[in-house]
């Protein structure tokens, strides 16, 4: 431990610490370009100074290791004198163009100018002009100018994907950050660069001129994409909806977490939102007979399935649910699978082909809950319940989420197990082979639509919250199912998610000691991480999640 | 206000007394004009404007349709930078960005209407625009329309407007509303 003193303030560091860390566990903000913490240390920038008793001159904040009795002061007239040149030295030759770059308002140039600059511009010549618009992989798009050569970028490529695509080539002012020749940059991380670039010098070419930034609103959620979880923010556009053709969700952030992704995430998380506002979501309960489908009201809807419920023995019905949904979702299906008796419940669907996984965030399972509906008993496979429907054992299933025949499934059983049940039920938030092939379809809200909770592969719980209303008259898997246990006769007694929580921390031992204020921003491990789920339950455990933990 | 009196409540005073006041400022006025007429200076009578032949001189200052800038090419100056659209309080200018072919320009208006039924004419685009891309200068008051559509104006329509003539003449017809076009 160091302990040393900043701005007046004392403070006590590990040793090791650097002085932009040191300076920030005092609450005291070093502005700086080059420094990230998840990085190595370039220097590149030269605007983390700060004065250092005892030395002749500014010191770079990002390079000097916190010292015992070390007197750090960060607003001497030195010190201001120093970032404001250093300000007007990154603008040199940047082109000013805020206006059309997308980075405007969330951009360090503007920021720090803001802050530290407010100098008259002395700059007559004209300006190194050099390459824009340059695409450099699929999801990454360049301009030259406007970069202030920090070096980011190359050092993520370098350290954290270890791909070295990108490099800075020339020199002096004419230096530019530039692909390796035969290079693209489309490792599996590579929009990264996107987020920690901080300028406008790399952008992203998915939200490149779709929104501007000052028309987001965010709300913290995880990465519906796999089994890992990562910390996100999801930016919506509710502002302007007639940007980006009237899609709602605009783009995705990680979010630090430490325990989780850092400060990183993988680009097919990033850009898998597109089902939120896709075409084929669906909107109303809808009623399929004898070919052609027509919409209902939610009160016939539900009255199908707790028709169902009420007539039949529960042997004859089935349920599979979805390791997509929500902890809380899977909790109130357990609920009304336990009041009724029903045994024939799964939850995994073997997938055609198996995901892609790395040893750093990508995992095979692609996920957000398989852990979790084990957890609640849906830990089963698929199969055994359309076996039981092969069979003529069941005359009712209710199919949440999953696209049976997409999956590894033959074709064949599915459609032979679904021409044996009398009523197949679908509920989901997107139209697909199952939907079209099920009698009743009950619309259901996507992540971004509501709130709840998922169990990463690692038994960590993880809020994610609303971000836009549910398009059409989608619900919440857990609202749709309270509304069947409510038609007969029985109560949820939920009105929002976080009371369903409060229920399944008393009921499932796994989740004991949580609450939604516990959880937080970055969610807690669960009591027994992977311990034995439910008593009862009696479900395999799934691959995926058996192999990881 | 006080209650009336007796001769505020008898009515036919007042209304005489009314009368009086018009057919005064009826006979100075003819007065005048005659005078006027038979070339005496330094009298004028009240004035009627015979709009729309006749018009009032417009301020150069005077914020009327919205037109936006062509360049050379005739393509619109606007990179649609959205700051315009960001600062207008009535939200009525709609704007879809797409990519410029020329890698120099960063982006171009695809879609650029103005809602003209929505709109206060405050002239807050036309400062806050970095381009002075749009401008309010075609002297053109009357523009109305059977239909809230209607008073939709696209960017094909607002790039075809010329700026108003010396005296403040439009020189630009009054561009048809969707709804009234065949």
């Amino acid at each position: 431990m160091a302990k040393l003193t900043v701005n007046g303030k004392e403070v006590e560091v590990p040793a090791g610490t650097n002085l932009i860390e040191a300076a920030r566990a005092a609450g005291v903000e070093v502005p700086h370009y080059c420094y990230h913490p998840g990085l190595s240390i370039a220097g590149q920038c030269r605007l983390c100074m700060v004065d250092i008793e005892k030395t002749p001159r500014p010191t770079i904040a990002c390079n000097t290791v916190a010292a015992d009795g070390m007197v750090v002061n960060t607003e001497t007239d030195r010190v201001r004198e120093t970032r404001k040149s250093i300000m007007e030295f990154h603008l040199i030759n940047h082109p000013l163009d805020c206006p059309v770059c997308d980075q405007a308002g969330e951009c360090w140039l503007q920021i720090y100018y803001m802050k530290h600059g407010l100098y008259d511009p002395r700059m007559k010549d004209e300006k190194v002009h050099k390459p824009k618009a340059v695409p450099l992989g699929p999801h990454v798009i360049l301009d030259a100018e406007r970069c202030i050569l920090c070096s980011r970028c190359v050092r993520f490529c370098d350290e954290i994907t270890a791909t070295g695509e990108l490099g800075i080539f020339e020199r002096g002012d004419h230096s530019e950050i530039g692909l390796f020749p035969g290079r693209e940059l489309d490792n599996k991380y590579s929009a990264n660069v996107v987020d920690i670039c901080p300028v406008g010098a790399l952008t992203d070419r998915d939200f490149r001129f779709q929104v501007r930034v000052w028309y987001l609103d965010t709300a913290k959620s995880i990465c519906p994409g796999c089994a890992r979880g990562c910390n996100i923010e999801v930016h919506v556009n509710r502002r302007r909806p007639h940007h980006a053709e009237g899609r709602r969700v605009a783009r995705l952030k990680p979010r630090f977490n430490a325990e989780v992704n850092k400060w990183w995430i993988c680009d097919a998380g990033r850009y898998g939102f597109g089902f939120v506002d896709a075409p084929d979501r669906l909107l109303t309960p809808a009623q399929r007979e004898g070919g052609s489908s027509t919409d209902v009201t939610w009160e016939l809807g539900i009255a199908a399935v707790a028709g169902a419920l009420r007539r039949l023995p529960p042997e004859q019905l089935g349920v599979i649910a979805s390791p997509k949904m929500a902890n809380e979702d899977l909790f109130a299906l357990r609920r009304l699978l336990d009041l009724h008796g029903i045994s024939q419940a799964a939850g995994r669907v073997p997938t055609r082909v198996p995901g892609d996984e790395d040893d750093f965030l990508i995992r095979a399972d692609k996920n957000p809950n398989s852990l979790g509906a084990e957890l609640m008993g849906f830990g089963g496979d698929a199969r055994t319940v359309l076996e039981a429907a092969r069979a003529r054992r069941l005359k009712f299933l209710w199919v949440f989420g999953h696209d049976l025949l997409a999956s590894a499934l033959s074709e064949r059983d599915v459609l032979e197990a679904f021409r044996a049940v009398e009523t197949v039920v679908f509920t989901g938030s997107n139209a697909n082979w199952t939907s079209a092939h099920a009698h009743w379809v009950l619309p259901a809200a996507a992540w971004a639509e509501r709130e709840g909770t998922y169990t990463n592969f690692e038994g960590r719980v993880q809020r994610f919250r609303t971000a836009i209303e549910p398009l059409g008259q989608a619900l919440a898997e857990w609202e749709i199912v309270g509304r069947v246990m409510a038609s007969l006769g029985q109560t949820l007694s939920a009105t929002r998610a976080e009371h369903l929580f409060r229920q399944l921390v008393e009921a499932v031992p796994a989740f004991a000691g949580l609450s939604y204020p516990l959880l937080g921003d970055t969610g807690s491990p669960l009591a027994a991480a992977g311990a034995a789920g439910r008593p009862g339950a009696g479900a395999p455990p799934s691959e995926a999640t058996s192999s990881s933990c | 206000m006080s209650p009336m009196n007796f001769r505020q409540r008898f009515y036919l005073v007042e209304v005489l007394a009314g009368l009086g006041l018009t057919a005064a400022h009826f006979f100075r006025n003819m007065g005048r004009h005659t005078a006027r007429a038979l070339g005496r200076k330094g009298t004028s009578g009240a004035v009627t404007i015979q709009y729309p032949e006749e018009r009032r001189p417009y301020s150069p200052r005077l914020r009327s349709l919205h037109r936006l800038v062509r360049r050379e090419d005739g393509s619109p100056r606007c990179v649609a930078c959205m700051m315009c659209e960001t600062v207008c309080p009535a939200h009525c200018i709609y704007i879809v960005a797409d990519e410029h072919p020329n890698p120099e320009i960063e982006k171009v208006p695809r879609r650029f209407d103005i809602d003209l039924g929505k709109c206060v004419f405050c002239g807050y685009c036309v400062e806050a625009c970095p381009e002075d891309a749009i401008r309010m200068d075609t002297g053109i008051l009357e523009f109305s329309s059977y239909s809230r559509g209607g008073m939709i104006y696209t960017k094909e329509m607002l790039l075809s407007l010329e700026p108003a003539d010396v005296s403040g003449r439009p020189r630009s017809p009054i561009p048809l509303p969707a709804d009234r076009r065949a």
